[in-house]
């Protein structure tokens, strides 16, 4: 019996007296893309802190691509294939775009001690990072430095870094975050066409982008999962819709 | 990125590093050998500069301890030379490799901290080892100890010929800053590079970045043992002065001052620095009063310090 490729397992977290993961049990099976909304403070930065590295979980376990990864420091959950992007740009400003796309495949090309050869005219590095810029519709901004480029361009390029390392699994923090409706709609796109290839799990606001996107959707309130479902079940679920989706009526009711 | 090799700022580095390949003749037709002295101390000070400025300029750790190690490589000179041990063959590899041992226990302890914390433990460090320097009575303590031979190296190189010496430190001067200007555009570089500019990003992308930026601690503080190494066969003498914190301080304004942004910067900045200090000492003993207001208004009006003014004249 196949093993989703992220299991996560009773995981738990609290601080002081918040609770802000309470037993969470979930699996994302291979090809799924797979949302995790829920309000305010539901606890999804947590989560999403727990699955890169940065936070250590009280309780519980993850286990991704078959190996248990709960306590793994996050640049070993990268080299195992699990790619994240950043709720609030993290670039590397000083760099161009390009920079820091070959930086992203340099991390994950064997180890970097090597002092003489000039990186920037490496081909196996740049070469793989022109692709994953043309991915996201970045390949004309290649030598643009970061920053100069605009917030809809950083978040393009955050989703190009994470290609970058040739991932099993994408984790998105709210990509479309402080993006203006065009740019919501490229994102849309790009993610659409990653999903052919890739897993993800997306944390996101947008309710829309989540309703188009999603193969499920998992809802978290206060730390709890109380519904993980398709999203036409999510949308019917009376508890998700008293807790949390009947301030987003209006947004779902003709998504 | 390509930028034009005939620029204002490349002619003027270019004719820095021209006039200090012109130091000994220019001092021997007018028979100003103190010139000679001068420049010698210069030199051997940038290089410990451009050390500096790739853990701090590059890698975007303040080491406020960076002469403790002229100060390991001046004292293994010191004392190998008075134990009867004169050799440079001997003398120079077991300063680097003391140079590099003390870095490696050094930086591994302050690379867990950033900011303030890592600037303090760096300080602490290099505290300790002035004091280890000033309670070796048998070499001298407080008050140094003289060298009476320079390193040996046969009949290949007389250290004793203050040409022949100075050129040597330059020399050398040029080849570190060739080998910190590949060392920055690799690819380990480019890791040392990125993690000052985001630390918590190169970990999620796949970068143990304590590691690298052990490993560019390590070899900074080796060049900087050579300029001690350098600086002790310069001067005949070694004392725990020549690692004092105020050294330290020196190394870091000499960066800024020159400019961190670039490899070549930090020469720009000792050539300045200690010219400055020569010249304002003449007027007043107070010179800092001086200096401190000309390195305020670098700071404020030129963030990439006098060679960044340059390159940013060369834009136009």
């Amino acid at each position: 019996m196949a093993e989703a490729l992220l299991q996560i397992d009773g995981l738990a977290k609290r601080f002081g007296g918040v609770v802000a993961s309470d037993r969470i049990t979930l699996a994302v099976p291979q090809g799924e893309l797979h949302a995790i909304i829920g309000p305010n403070g539901a606890g999804k930065t947590t989560l999403i802190g727990q699955l890169t590295g940065e936070i250590t979980p009280d309780a519980g376990r993850i286990r991704f691509a078959g190996t248990d990864i709960t306590s793994a420091p996050a640049h070993r959950r990268s080299l195992l294939g699990l790619a994240r992007s950043f709720q609030i740009t993290s670039l590397f400003l000083d760099f161009t775009a390009l920079d820091n796309v070959a930086l992203a495949v340099q991390a994950h090309a064997g180890h970097s001690f090597r002092f003489w050869r000039n990186a920037r005219s490496e081909s196996s590095l740049r070469e793989p990072a022109r692709k994953a810029l043309a991915r996201v519709g970045l390949a004309d901004r290649a030598d643009a430095p970061v920053a100069n480029m605009s917030h809809g361009e950083h978040r393009q390029l955050e989703i190009a870094m994470a290609l970058a390392t040739a991932p099993r699994m994408l984790l998105l923090d709210e990509p479309m975050a402080g993006m203006g409706p065009e740019e919501s709609q490229r994102m849309v796109a790009t993610l659409r066409e990653l999903k052919r290839e890739l897993t993800i799990l997306l944390v996101e606001h947008d309710m829309e982008a989540v309703f188009a996107l999603a193969d499920r959707i998992t809802v978290l309130v206060y730390g709890r999962v109380i519904a993980s479902d398709t999203p036409a079940a999510v949308r019917a679920n009376a508890e998700v819709r008293q807790a949390y989706l009947g301030e987003q009526e209006a947004v779902t009711g003709h998504g | 990125m390509t930028r034009a090799l005939v620029s204002p700022r490349n002619l003027l580095v270019g004719a820095l590093l021209a006039l200090l390949a012109l130091v000994p003749v220019y001092a021997q037709a007018v028979g100003n050998l103190y010139l000679l002295s001068l420049f010698t101390r210069i030199v051997i000070l940038a290089m410990a500069a451009v050390s500096l400025n790739l853990i701090m300029g590059f890698g975007g750790l303040v080491s406020f301890g960076h002469a403790a190690y002229i100060g390991i490589g001046g004292y293994m000179v010191g004392i190998l030379g008075y134990e009867g041990i004169s050799s440079g063959l001997v003398q120079w590899p077991l300063a680097l490799a003391a140079s590099a041992l003390i870095a490696l226990v050094i930086g591994a302890f302050s690379l867990r901290t950033r900011g303030v914390y890592f600037i303090m433990i760096t300080l602490a460090f290099a505290q300790m080892i002035y004091y280890v320097g000033v309670g070796l009575d048998r070499y001298g303590g407080d008050d140094g100890l003289s060298i009476d031979r320079r390193s040996q190296f046969g009949g290949l190189l007389n250290l004793s010929n203050r040409t022949v010496f100075y050129y040597l430190c330059f020399v050398l001067l040029l080849a570190t800053v060739y080998l910190v200007w590949r060392l920055v555009n690799s690819r380990f570089g480019l890791v040392i590079q990125g993690a000052r500019s985001n630390d918590r990003r190169m970990r999620a992308i796949g970068f143990p970045t304590y590691r690298y930026r052990l490993v560019c601690f390590v070899i900074a503080g080796t060049i900087c043992g050579l300029a001690g190494v350098l600086l002790a066969n310069h001067t005949d003498f070694i004392s725990p002065a020549m690692m004092h914190w105020t050294r330290s301080g020196d190394l870091i304004v000499m960066a800024v001052l020159g400019g961190m942004g670039s490899v070549l910067g930090p020469v720009v900045g000792a050539v300045a620095f200690l010219l400055f200090e020569e010249v304002l000492a003449d007027i007043t003993e107070h010179w800092q009063i001086i200096m401190g207001p000309l390195l305020l208004a670098v700071v404020l009006f030129a963030r990439g310090g006098l060679d960044g003014m340059l390159a940013s004249l060369s834009r136009g």
